[in-house]
């Protein structure tokens, strides 16, 4: 609401900033200049008429055969004389006196002080300086349309001037497709109307209340102010509703159904349906802040004076195809359409520079779309001309908008298509590019440069495909290089898996299997290979023919994708066929049933071959070796890490000395063989000290053995 | 030239230079010189020094990874693990002194190659009991003889295709017996002890006594191709034509897992010393790692383009060789990664493959053996020059270092070569462990002490110390099913009730604040600890190093 008022006010001044531009730019007509001067006559004789209102008729000035050198006593001209009469020639006193000075200074203020001038230059005019200026400002200068001149815009002459006749054939090729394909899609629309099954309808428009539903909570998150005007939108939706009482059973539909209805259930079920849906409407929606509400009260307030043109604009709301009322002056998707060719313009802008071979459709497309701006422009200038009220004009502004936007969104799905095609061709050159990988490990010599594909499309895949170079011409050394380094410290050793971590997503098995590594000179020469040496290449040819048959990778390969697949958790399908449902022979449960019985299993952990082509390695548990270790931590740990430290280090006597191993198996009470061990009494815990205490119970730790004890140990060794 | 280790050189162990700030007690003397009663001070007060380095081989707790934030209770017991663990260690590195003998080493003059020197070199350089030490059988009537030592490195035992077996002490030369089981043999190897032989025939497996009389035959084994014993499992793998691996229990006689490698016919296996993997070769070039708990192997190495030829695991158990019919040598990093860390091509490929126990690397290829050293004793062979070369009257068909000696152990087509390599053994022996000079009776107290200690067959795993871990998975699970049960977690805390206090004090208002008091408490507890893990984020979330210029697609 509020924004198609915004717009017509921004119509409103567009058109007046262009009759202020007019005057500017046509060369001034002489009835005006006329006009100037007879108002300097005017003023001259207010003058006149001033000075002899004292009574006495003053001597008149006598009148001068040169228009300019008038003496005037109340103003100074200096029309006619040769210098330039200068503000500050007057400032100055004949004689100099203190008194001026202070008048001088607030004189000199002033002038420093920049005054408005009027008219405005025309740099001051084209900046734009608040938001609305800009707005305007991008409004009238977007597509550089002439203002004066309603010829061509320099671009439409610079491409009809490049536009060869093949380029213009496959534009109106274009346009015709895509023409075609509106009208394929109106015509589908208009069958869709036709359709008489209610519950197709009834499907169709619950799906689209739960997608508008969707795309409103949407809006309320992203933009919540247009989300603001939908629910403004409703709220005028139920105004309507309570003016015109269309859903209270009051049409001759209604009347019609009423008399039935008593003996027809599916007319009554109609007349209720329709009652549901006044009521629906008539709900009030709670408006989420006061101001909105306030401004809805405004909106009441101001409806009168709200052209006729918007209520019929909200009066098709609800139209369910907006393919039927594009000739109507209305659209529901006012605001979107309004924003479209901005989100438009900005990926296709993003999207040209990319890549040379996105660059005609997407270049297409925005000549198209300037095409049809320019066209919905032209329109307009020549609405203006003819000067027509400013809401019709609206309407057909958004009418020639409204087709725009679908021919934009055709255009973009065309460029889609094309673009998935594109896609899927890629995915098939990288198909090709890993089989070749694999012929380049069969034939080694072959140089890996020839074996590119045969042309990289965007900067990415460039990327890409230069590491993946890099991956085989990095990995053929790699190997042979680590291991000298291993072999030369051997303090290295343990740095070197990290390392390998950190590369592991670029070892490649055929690189690992296939480097070639240096051959042996050995001093002594097996005896029956003596001759062979001298043919090693011959050897090595053999070797390779030996093995030309079976490709060890490949099958290797393939056990390895096996076990992938077995090791991955299974989901549960718990479907019963046949249960709520028919069964039997070629009877499958439904797709739903099936998709609501499923229990997906969780995504495992990563495998810890991931990394690893030349290794398979079971995931399984050792169940066995499970049963011995523990799983229970003891009490005063909380992470299995901290009690795991606690039992590493081994206490067998293999893995420790005679005197450690000793110690550390040591009980922490010994008693003598033999003793007999009383039970525990309430005196032994502290509460009465016995007389005699247990000698042959030592403790482990000397150091805790109390005063007491120690005294009866000395006792007992002296005796 | 050095060769095999020499007795009686009592050299101390040096005393490495102390580094670092902060002294370990065990790394200092005690301050001063303390005077005794007659004036005379001890210039070595106080317990020596332990090497750093020393003590560190034998620290076990991996300090690397963190932990999370502990209270003070587990602190305190955590410390007191690690405390433990420092002295055991001290201790463990004191004992090193006792380890008197140093291993041998063989030196080219000034670039010498020593693939040069040849046996009978050695041989005329050192003493002439290490020289006994190299002869060679003349066996041409029963064919290749494989061969094998037993664990103390005492006895050998070998058997010929053609039926010959015989076992002898083989540093006295003292035959124990010899027979002809009349049958093709196909591999042969000691037991526990030198007392049981198990013996590979073209049908079944046959196990003799030292007197060479049969004991059992076992037809569950039939077509046995190789033979592996698992000295502390008490496990007899064999792999067999039909391409079953069976682990056969010794101790009770009880087959414990027959596993189908679904590969065709199996005639490559070796076992893992370090955590008692069996690894088998097959014929599409993979290396397949099997433990008897599993029916699946724990891993399969995909090694070669061809098949493989030769498999053998060094006794650290970090490295493992392979050789393949693409005549390419290749030694594999186990731990973990299983990718090449070198590569050799051969002129014609190793056809067998023997790991000493210092990590010398000997390869038959045709009838020459080829033997690479590597740097230290965990480091893996480099492939670029062979250590020693030795050229023998027959093809290869069994190698095997000899344990605590200096001797590489060859069958051949031409009878049995026992060579000498200086460097290949440990130069110190457990006497309780494996004690070549035991006598009948400590030997028959070890095996009951071995059997006591014998290792269940289903421990058996790639990562041996995973034992020591908590099943996190069944933990969780327990954990589960208790919140389940009782419809709370009885791991979490309560929420803090004030306790009522008297004269007044506990006002509602009081009661409210003191709440309020712990709960401010625990909130700052969790900040503390969601800003200690920040840190760590920040840093994953930086990218490595400044950012990438332009130049960098051309770097290479």
């Amino acid at each position: 609401m509020s924004s198609s008022r915004a717009a017509e006010s921004l119509l409103a001044l567009n058109q007046q900033e262009e009759l202020e531009d007019l005057p500017r730019e046509y060369p001034l007509s002489t009835s005006e200049d006329e006009g100037d001067s007879d108002g300097e006559r005017k003023h001259q004789k207010l003058l006149e008429a001033i000075s002899s209102l004292d009574g006495k008729n003053r001597r008149k000035l006598a009148e001068r055969s040169e228009a300019s050198l008038k003496v005037s006593e109340f103003s100074v001209s200096s029309e006619g004389s040769g210098e330039k009469l200068v503000l500050s020639d007057l400032l100055e006193p004949v004689k100099t006196s203190s008194s001026l000075a202070a008048v001088k200074k607030q004189l000199n203020r002033v002038k420093s002080k920049k005054t408005v001038e009027l008219p405005l230059h025309k740099e001051e005019i084209e900046r734009a300086r608040t938001p609305l200026e800009q707005e305007i400002f991008n409004l009238l200068h977007k597509n550089k349309q002439p203002v004066t001149d309603p010829l061509l815009t320099p671009m439409e002459k610079a491409s009809l001037k490049a536009m060869s006749l093949e380029e213009v054939k496959m534009r109106r090729a274009e346009l015709q497709r895509a023409r075609a394909l509106q009208s394929y899609y109106e015509a589908r629309a208009r069958r869709e109307k036709k359709i008489k099954s209610k519950k197709y309808h009834k499907l169709l428009k619950k799906g689209k209340a739960k997608q508008a539903l969707k795309e409103f909570e949407k809006l309320r998150k992203v933009n919540p102010a247009a989300a603001l005007e939908e629910l403004e939108k409703l709220e005028k939706a139920r105004m309507m509703e309570r003016m015109s009482l269309k859903h209270q059973n009051s049409g001759k539909w209604a009347k019609s159904k009423a008399v039935m209805a008593k003996y027809d259930l599916e007319a009554r079920q109609a007349m209720q349906e329709q009652l549901a849906r006044n009521k629906e409407l008539m709900q009030k929606i709670q408006v989420a802040s006061e101001s909105a509400e306030e401004e809805g009260g405004a909106e009441e307030e101001g409806e009168p004076f709200v052209p006729d043109v918007v209520n019929e604009v909200q009066m098709k709301v609800d139209r369910p195809n907006p393919w039927m009322f594009r000739n109507h002056s209305g659209d529901t998707k006012e605001a979107e359409v309004q924003g479209d060719p901005e989100e438009l313009a900005e990926p296709a802008a993003q999207e040209a520079p990319e890549s040379e071979e996105e660059g005609p459709a997407v270049a297409e497309e925005i000549l198209l779309k300037e095409f049809e701006e320019r066209r919905s422009l032209r329109q307009k200038s020549g609405l203006n001309q003819i000067a027509k009220p400013v809401g019709s004009q609206e309407a057909k502004d958004l009418s020639s908008q409204e087709v725009l936007s679908e021919l934009r969104a055709l255009s973009q799905k065309l460029n889609r298509e094309s673009h998935q095609s594109r896609k899927q061709e890629l995915s098939s050159t990288r198909t090709v590019l890993v089989v070749q990988r694999e012929e380049a490990a069969r034939e080694e010599e072959e140089p890996l440069l020839l074996q590119r594909p045969e042309r990289a499309r965007t900067l990415d895949e460039l990327e890409e495909l230069g590491k993946e170079g890099c991956f085989q011409n990095k990995e053929l050394p790699r190997v042979a290089v680590e291991g000298q380094q291993l072999e030369r410290n051997p303090s290295n050793h343990l740095g070197v898996p990290k390392e390998k971590k950190r590369k592991e997503q670029m070892i490649d098995l055929q690189n690992l299997l296939t480097t070639k590594s240096p051959s042996m000179k050995s001093l002594a020469v097996p005896t029956t290979v003596e001759e062979l040496e001298d043919e090693e290449r011959d050897q090595r040819q053999m070797i390779k023919e030996a093995f030309a048959g079976d490709d060890v990778i490949r099958d290797f390969l393939k056990e390895k994708r096996e076990a992938v697949e077995a090791s991955k958790p299974k989901d549960v399908d718990l479907t019963l066929p046949g249960w709520g449902e028919w069964g039997g022979v070629g009877l499958k449960p439904s797709a739903k049933k099936r998709r609501r019985f499923l229990i997906k299993a969780p995504e495992g952990p990563p495998r810890k071959d991931k990394n690893l082509p030349n290794v398979i390695l079971n995931e399984k548990r050792n169940i066995h070796a499970v049963a011995h270790q523990v799983r229970m931590l003891p009490y005063p740990f909380t992470h299995h890490q901290q009690f795991e430290r606690t039992i590493q280090t081994p206490i067998g006597s293999t893995w420790n000395t005679q005197r450690s191993f000793q110690k550390l198996t040591m009980p922490k009470v010994v008693t003598k063989p033999g003793h007999i061990i009383k039970p525990i009494k309430a005196e032994d815990v502290g509460y009465r000290s016995s007389s005699r205490s247990d000698l042959s119970v030592i403790q482990r730790n000397p150091k805790r053995l109390s005063i007491r004890h120690k005294k009866q140990l000395k006792k007992n060794s002296v005796d | 030239m050095e060769t095999v280790p020499k007795l009686g050189n009592n050299v101390p162990p040096k005393k490495d230079k102390l580094q670092g700030k902060k002294k370990k007690p065990w790394e200092r003397r005690s301050p001063g010189p303390q005077r005794s009663l007659s004036g005379a001070q001890d210039p070595f007060a106080g317990p020596a020094p332990v090497p750093v380095a020393v003590v560190q081989k034998f620290c076990r707790i991996d300090k690397s990874k963190k932990l999370p934030r502990s209270e003070t209770k587990i602190r305190s017991r955590l410390e007191a693990a690690e405390a433990q663990e420092e002295e055991i260690s001290v201790k463990a590195a004191r004992s090193e002194l006792l380890l008197a003998e140093e291993p041998g080493f063989l030196e080219g003059e000034n670039g010498e190659d020593t693939a040069k020197i040849c046996q009978a070199d050695i041989v005329e350089a050192v003493d002439i009991a290490s020289a006994a030490k190299h002869f060679d059988l003349n066996l041409r009537q029963f064919g290749p003889y494989r061969l094998n030592y037993s664990r103390t490195g005492r006895h050998l035992a070998f058997g010929g295709r053609r039926g010959h077996v015989a076992a002898l002490d083989w540093v006295t030369k003292k035959l124990m017996c010899e027979i002809n089981v009349m049958e093709a043999v196909r591999d042969i190897r000691f037991l526990h002890s030198e007392a049981l032989l198990a013996v590979a025939q073209n049908r079944w497996l046959h196990i003799y006594d030292n007197q060479g009389i049969e004991l059992h035959c076992i037809r569950r084994c039939d077509r046995i191709t190789r033979l592996e014993f698992l000295p502390f499992h008490f496990l007899l793998a064999t792999a067999s034509e039909t391409g079953f691996l069976t682990y056969l229990d010794v101790s009770v006689g009880k087959i414990v897992a027959a596993l189908n490698a679904r590969a065709g016919r199996l005639n490559i296996m070796t076992q893992n010393p370090y955590n008692a993997v069996i690894h088998l070769g097959h014929s599409n070039g993979t290396v397949s790692l099997w433990s008897p708990a599993m029916k699946e192997p724990l891993a399969k190495i995909l090694c070669h383009r061809g098949a493989v030829r030769a498999v053998a695991v060094d006794s650290t158990g970090t490295h493992m060789a392979t050789s393949g019919l693409d005549h390419q040598l290749k030694i594999f990093d186990l731990r973990g990664t299983f990718q090449p860390l070198s590569a050799r091509t051969l002129p014609q490929g190793a056809g067998h493959l023997a790991f000493s126990q210092r990590g010398l690397l000997a390869a038959g290829t045709g009838d020459v053996v080829n033997i690479w050293a590597g740097q230290g004793k965990a480091s893996p062979p480099s492939l670029e020059q062979p250590y020693l070369t030795h050229r023998l009257s027959g093809h290869v068909h069994g190698l095997q270092f000899c344990p605590f000696e200096d001797v590489l152990g060859v069958g051949h087509s031409g009878g049995i070569t026992s060579m000498l390599a200086p460097g290949a053994a440990e130069p110190n022996f457990d006497g309780l462990e494996s004690n070549p000079y035991r006598s009948r009776k400590q030997r028959q107290e070890w095996e009951v002490k071995a059997l006591l200690e014998k290792v269940p067959a289903e421990l058996i795993c790639l990562d041996p110390r995973a034992l020591a871990e908590v099943d996190v998975i069944s933990l969780e699970q327990e954990k589960k099913e208790r919140l389940e049960r009782l419809g709370y977690d009885p791991g979490t805390k309560p929420p803090f009730q004030p306790k009522p206090k008297q004269k007044g004090r506990s006002s509602t208002a009081s009661l409210v604040k003191r709440k309020r008091k712990v709960m401010d408490e625990e909130h700052r507890d969790k900040v503390r600890q969601s800003l200690e893990q920040q840190p760590q984020k920040q840093e994953k979330a930086k990218p490595m190093g400044a950012r990438p210029s332009a130049l960098d697609r051309f770097v290479r």
